[in-house]
């Protein structure tokens, strides 16, 4: 800590500079963590993905319905445990820029397929009690000021008209990774508000033993294969990462960026570190002749490198996570919308990283120094 | 108390000097800057080294300061043979046996007086209030215990002389190296800096080895040494000013 004053007072000796690279960082790692966000919500299913789970869709395209006969035949079908089924309903609650993504839900079994959505027992028997009866998730409830007993009404899109609806519970996600912004309502009330009888719009299955998945999987496609429904059938996490594919590489997409700038801020950093050790030659030297060690000049130079980078990285990770903490500004195409610790501790650790090589080589230049040299040319 | 120069010392000198040579390379030709050199200096003396530029002042007052080493010879502070030190040893004598006072005076600055005092405290075990005190009195000693805050470019030439001077004393090194400590003075911050120098040696017994250009400077010592073509020589020599 005593010599915390000399590295501090270092890095006021030139203000603008120190605030200029400062800023880099901030940037930098503000743009991490805006890219953090973003890769997570668009792969945060992924990791909270039921390993137990199948999802079978009609083989030409998920908004192709299924026939609501093969709850049946699936749940009689060996290794399958479960089934239940919902559908994509697509209306708009009163500006079509909010997006709410709404379910119709079997009421009997959706609930017992996803527990990490948690509800109470008392609103859930309200809910299911009311043929025009919601659940919403907590983070759309809170956007909407929405509460128990409120009446909601939605336009409907896909199947046209006026819809109401009245909520009777907030469920809570188990994982800050849950999406917690759907909409879920009787499938029977679509049903009977459509006259459209007898088709969903996919099923869920959960497994016996997640070993037997690819069986599985292939025995259903199987069994309706050569039917007007064929059916198209993967785990839970493989559907939802072939969801995210079709956006494009964004993983890809988001360590390019990264790493560019990243490299930039490499460069910017080491060469403003390589000016300022060059500009106090004198001074380093002066420190070895009263009798600081070489090692500990280049301590010195590195420690101030680091201090530079954790600072500017901290303001910009804390950026991040105010950005995340007000929630998803798209008005809702990003209903995971959080900074994970785990990108958090990489920002960390790579600003350390770029601190530390950054001034490496100043560093190795200040410790080489020769005193006698350098006081020469003062 | 005396300095010699011939190497027929008893070996009670606190600085001792045999044999010394320091050449350098240049190009294909080898540069001799010190040839044969000895020297013994007592405890409490105060000696200045004069001779025209390039005469192998500076070089001299950087090899007793272990800040160079020499190419063959050995010099002996103290007991401890300075020349066979290792660097991180060498590192650390320097940290407690010498005070270096530098013509362009070198303070930070971006520290106050009192911070560039404390510097090479801060490489001792004391504690930050045994600091203070220290650089507190160091300060005093050399007239600015009431500039401690100020940093280097708001105070003149001669303060910031005063200020290296207390970072020279401030750790009670065993002797102080003055590279032209008022080369870059007018004249009357020039004997102000000399009385304090003087104060020095003769108020708190201080040894101290000083190079310059100035007669009047020299007088001042207790001995002048003169320095030509790498041979170190007693008394007044004829042109032997810069």
């Amino acid at each position: 800590m005593k010599y915390f004053g000399l590295l501090w007072a270092n890095l006021k000796r030139k203000k603008l500079r120190t605030i200029l690279t400062l800023g880099s960082f901030v940037v930098a790692l503000f743009l991490f963590a805006l890219l953090a966000i973003v890769k997570t919500a668009f792969s945060g299913g992924l990791e909270v993905a039921g390993a137990d789970r199948l999802v079978v869709i009609n083989k030409t395209s998920i908004i192709q319905p299924l026939p609501l006969s093969y709850r049946d035949r699936l749940a009689r079908l060996p290794g399958i445990k479960d089934v239940t089924f919902a559908n994509w309903f697509g209306g708009i609650y009163q500006d079509p820029k909010y997006f709410i993504p709404q379910f119709a839900i079997d009421t009997d079994t959706y609930r017992q397929m996803f527990p990490e959505f948690r509800v109470s027992d008392e609103d859930w028997q309200a809910f299911v009690a009311d043929r025009q009866g919601a659940i919403v998730g907590e983070k759309t409830a809170k956007k909407y000021n929405w509460k128990v007993g409120d009446r909601i009404p939605i336009k409907g899109t896909i199947y046209p008209g006026a819809w109401q609806f009245n909520i009777h519970g907030i469920y809570h996600g188990s994982k800050p990774q849950e999406d917690t912004s759907q909409f879920w309502f009787h499938w029977k009330y679509l049903e009977e508000g459509t006259g459209r009888t007898g088709t969903v719009g996919w099923y869920t299955v959960r497994v016996s033993n997640p070993d037997d998945s690819a069986a599985i999987v292939k025995a259903i496609d199987q069994m309706f294969s050569n039917s007007p429904y064929e059916t198209k059938t993967d785990t839970e996490k493989a559907f939802a990462a072939g969801w995210v594919k079709q956006m494009g590489n964004i993983e890809l997409l988001i360590l390019s960026i990264g790493a560019v700038v990243f490299f930039t801020l490499l460069l910017v950093t080491g060469n403003t570190m390589a000016i300022a050790v060059r500009e106090r030659t004198g001074e380093l030297a002066v420190l070895k002749a009263v009798g600081f060690s070489d090692s500990f000049v280049l301590f010195l130079v590195l420690a101030e490198s680091v201090l530079v980078a954790v600072l500017g990285g901290a303001l910009g990770l804390l950026c991040g996570k105010l950005l995340a903490a007000g929630g998803d500004p798209t008005g809702g195409l990003l209903p995971i919308f959080y900074l994970p610790p785990r990108a958090i501790i990489t920002g960390a650790i790579v600003t350390i990283g770029v601190g530390l090589v950054a001034g490496i080589i100043p560093a190795v230049n200040a410790m080489r120094l020769r005193v006698v040299d350098a006081l020469r040319r003062v | 108390m005396a300095v010699r120069v011939d190497g027929r010392n008893d070996g009670n000198s606190l600085v001792q000097v045999r044999d010394l040579d320091k050449k350098y390379r240049r190009g294909s030709e080898d540069i001799h800057v010190l040839q044969g050199l000895n020297l013994d200096v007592d405890k409490g003396e105060f000696v200045a080294f004069m001779g025209p530029s390039g005469s192998g002042k500076t070089t001299l007052l950087n090899l007793l300061g272990g800040l160079d080493l020499p190419s063959k010879g050995s010099i002996t502070v103290a007991g401890d043979e300075v020349t066979s030190m290792s660097g991180s040893k060498l590192t650390h004598w320097r940290a407690r046996h010498v005070g270096f006072i530098f013509q362009m005076y070198n303070l930070l600055p971006v520290l106050t007086a009192f911070q560039n005092v404390e510097l090479p405290l801060l490489l001792t075990k004391l504690s930050a209030s045994e600091r203070k005190q220290h650089v507190e009195t160091a300060l005093t000693v050399v007239g600015l215990g009431e500039r401690m805050k100020h940093y280097p470019r708001q105070l003149s030439g001669g303060q910031e002389q005063r200020v290296s001077i207390a970072r020279a004393i401030v750790a009670d090194p065993t002797f102080l190296l003055c590279d032209e400590p008022t080369g870059d003075l007018d004249r009357k911050s020039a004997d102000e800096i000399m009385d304090l120098i003087e104060r020095l040696v003769h108020e708190f017994g201080k040894t101290v080895l000083l190079v310059t250009h100035d007669p009047q400077v020299a007088e001042r010592a207790n001995v002048t040494l003169h320095l030509d073509k790498g041979v170190l020589r007693e008394g007044a020599v004829a042109g032997a000013r810069a």
